[in-house]
């Protein structure tokens, strides 16, 4: 598979070998994994991942501190959002823990020019792209549908259908191609998000295929957190996900997902490599989910306390304070600053969930069809006319 | 003003002709719509005067299809999707209902998919299994999709333009043994000015009972209606055009007139169409009726082997049989 511009972070590989230390991840086969921060909080100066690229970051100070805060800020909102759900102020919440530095490292690596298709987990990405953090809590509150402009922000609605946006993102960026809106460092990119569970799906193949034969600037971003609710990865494949791509004709890397630098890395180069015109790719981002896939689920049924303990050890959080305070990037008022910050966020989201209205009834009406519905019209006269027929109605 | 006599297929072409140079967001992609120009050539030489990016030959993946065809409404182009055939839209089911047609919904308005979906439907044309069928009340039933069918070359023409320019997804359906019955086509007639794409029309006045058809039964009707005739009886035919949103006000007028009403359809009567509109009139119309709304259906089985479909559609006895038993009541 030819490379292009190798982007601005990643350099033509010229070393033979990883200089990356095998973690303990588990999965099916040689994880081949792409690090640049240990869990110890070691940096690794570059890496050759399995597709031969060479990866590298090289971040200012302020960066490196700024996608800690980021790490730190969305686990915080999360938990609130988990608080909120056994407070019974959210119906259903599908928690991120575990997964921020997947999510931050290639929410960070995006473009404003960019398009992303997210699941409904993607809460990290969705607060990289600048979206009000409260805009998922409606969905889940069930005050509204997710409110956020997809067009404004570039990031899609939440899509609870398993792997249907990658169909989407596809046709995307199959549109993106038609406008010529690629070959250059200003072209445009798309990354559709999905899980180790979607790999199985048809939709999620039938992309594969399409981006590939359309050469679509496509990523297709898997966070592999090993479960698909209660069904293990060995239940989906026999083979490392990210080696799927080299069957339809793309390269795929695996990448530490608990790694931000790292996940930055080879999300940044498959982009560019995208926006230049080199087609799709697959990135599995090695993870787990530290959580409940829902709130309605107990994953102590399914899985061993000393799996989870295991991948604790691996925290992305604490990999990069390590980091920061071993270079001496940050001290201890920065991380209580962090803290501060991430709490009176996660307050001020509190406020905001619980003062959130329930929609007007009569609104269930609204936006069915672009085109209008005579139909549908008179449902809704009815509707207000029934409504209005109780005494002391307010409506 | 120019009118050609086309067959309901080459109407269709001519049409989507029309949408592609009309608007440089017109896509259309399908499984062989590009060289071969589908295969009842309804594509026929698009093309090659397109280019394979405006008609688009699609890897063999229904779902693909449809999923990727949102995808490009979102980034801004009016995708038409060709099903090859109505029982293979099933792979792609999800995404036409799930996706398709709530995209608008879940975001308020922010996102329209305006997608046509095209497919050749119904039997009567000796096919084998999985190529005869008609899906339409799964659709009419998913709010946020919707259904209409032309039964002629006028309608077919301007029906199809009419679906490409419209906001809403809609699926289209085309009555598939009529792709070769020719009519006259007003080519050059304004499409702001032509019959509303979401109304149903009369098109044959009658006083005796009112017969209710969509896509390839217009024509089985209408030939009812003439051979009921000879015999005194003047039968109203309804072209209903439009299965979802259903225009019942002209077929409630009609019935009050009439007192009697059939409705035919090549569908299986359980839950299709015909038993939704016969309660809607029974509602509207109760005082006015002479009888009870009869239905003319396909039976309720999978649909059957070639040989046996003309015992299975409805035809022109079955459809003289329930206006008689309308009569009898």
């Amino acid at each position: 598979m030819a490379k292009g511009d190798p982007g601005v972070t990643t350099t033509r590989g010229r070393r033979a070998a990883p200089r990356s230390k095998r973690t303990t991840a588990k999965g099916a086969g040689d994880p081949e994994l792409v690090q640049l921060l240990t869990p110890e909080g070691e940096r690794i100066d570059s890496v050759t991942g399995p597709d031969g690229v060479e990866y590298r970051v090289d971040f200012t100070d302020d960066e490196y501190r700024g996608l800690y805060r980021d790490l730190v800020l969305v686990r915080k909102l999360d938990a609130e959002a988990t608080a909120l759900q056994r407070q019974g102020e959210l119906g259903l919440w599908a928690s991120l823990l575990g997964q921020e530095a997947a999510q931050v490292g290639s929410g960070r690596a995006l473009r404003t020019q960019d398009m992303a298709f997210p699941t409904y987990r993607e809460h990290g990405v969705l607060y990289c792209r600048g979206i009000d953090p409260i805009m998922p809590l409606g969905l889940f509150r069930g005050v509204d549908q997710g409110g956020w402009d997809p067009n404004e922000f570039k990031f899609n609605m939440y899509t609870i259908v398993i792997g249907a946006q990658t169909l989407h993102a596809t046709g995307y960026a199959m549109g993106v191609a038609m406008d010529g809106k690629t070959g250059g460092d200003d072209g445009e990119a798309v990354i559709a998000y999905f899980g180790d569970g979607a790999t199985s799906q048809g939709d999620v193949n039938e992309a594969f295929v399409w981006s590939s034969v359309f050469n679509a600037p496509l990523v297709f971003f898997c966070q592999n957190n090993q479960y698909a609710i209660s069904e293990p990865l060995e239940r989906q494949t026999r083979v490392p996900l990210y080696r799927r791509a080299a069957g339809f004709g793309f390269p795929g890397v695996r990448v530490d997902g608990n790694d931000v630098l790292a996940t930055y890395a080879v999300t940044r180069h498959a982009l560019d490599n995208a926006r230049h015109g080199q087609g799709p790719s697959l990135i599995e981002a090695y993870t787990y989910r530290m959580g409940a896939h829902t709130t309605s689920d107990d994953p102590t049924r399914y899985r061993i306390a000393s799996e989870v303990e295991a991948w604790q050890a691996k925290d992305p959080i604490a990999r990069m304070k390590a980091f920061l305070e071993k270079q001496q990037l940050a001290d201890a008022d920065f991380f209580a600053s962090v803290d501060e910050q991430a709490k009176a966020e996660s307050v001020h989201l509190r406020e905001r969930v619980l003062a959130m209205p329930d929609p007007e009834p009569v609104t269930m009406f609204d936006h069915v069809y672009p085109g209008g519905s005579p139909e549908l019209d008179e449902q809704r006269a009815q509707f207000a006319r029934y409504q209005a027929s109780f005494e002391g109605s307010g409506h | 003003m120019t009118t050609e006599t086309l067959t309901l297929g080459k109407a269709l072409n001519t049409g989507l002709r029309r949408a592609l140079e009309n608007d440089p967001k017109v896509v259309i992609m399908g499984e062989d719509v590009g060289k071969l120009g589908g295969v009842f050539r309804i594509t026929d030489g698009l093309q090659k005067d397109f280019g394979d990016q405006r008609v688009i030959d699609t890897p063999l993946a229904e779902s693909g299809i449809i999923g990727t065809a949102v995808g490009l409404a979102i980034r801004g182009y009016r995708p038409v999707c060709e099903i090859q055939f109505d029982g293979f839209v099933y792979p792609a089911y999800d995404q036409i209902v799930s996706q398709v047609a709530k995209m608008h919904y879940r975001s308020r308005g922010k996102l329209s998919i305006p997608m046509v979906i095209r497919i050749p439907y119904g039997g009567g044309i000796g096919a084998v299994e999985h190529h005869s069928e008609s899906p339409e009340a799964y659709f009419a039933h998913t709010a946020g999709l919707k259904v209409v069918s032309c039964a002629n070359p006028q309608d077919a023409y301007v029906m199809i333009q009419q679906a490409i320019a419209s906001d809403d997804p809609i699926v289209f359906l085309e009555p598939k043994r009529r792709y070769w019955e020719k009519g006259p086509v007003e080519l050059d007639a304004p499409l702001d000015q032509a019959y509303p794409l979401h109304a149903a029309r009369v098109v044959r006045p009658g006083t005796a009972a009112t017969v209710l058809a969509y896509g390839p039964m217009v024509r089985t009707c209408l030939d009812a209606a003439t051979a009921a005739a000879e015999d005194g009886r003047e039968l109203e035919v309804v072209d209903l055009r439009t299965l979802s949103p259903l225009d019942l006000a002209p077929v409630f007028e009609s019935v009050r007139r009439t007192g009697r009403c059939v409705v035919v359809h090549e569908a299986p009567g359980n839950l299709g169409l015909g038993a939704e509109i016969a309660a809607r009139v029974t509602e509207e119309c109760f005082y006015s009726l002479e009888a009870p709304v009869l239905r003319v259906t396909g039976y309720d089985t999978p649909y059957p082997a070639a040989r046996v479909e003309e015992e299975y559609l409805p035809d022109l006895d079955r459809v003289l049989d329930a206006v008689d038993r309308a009569f009898g009541w």
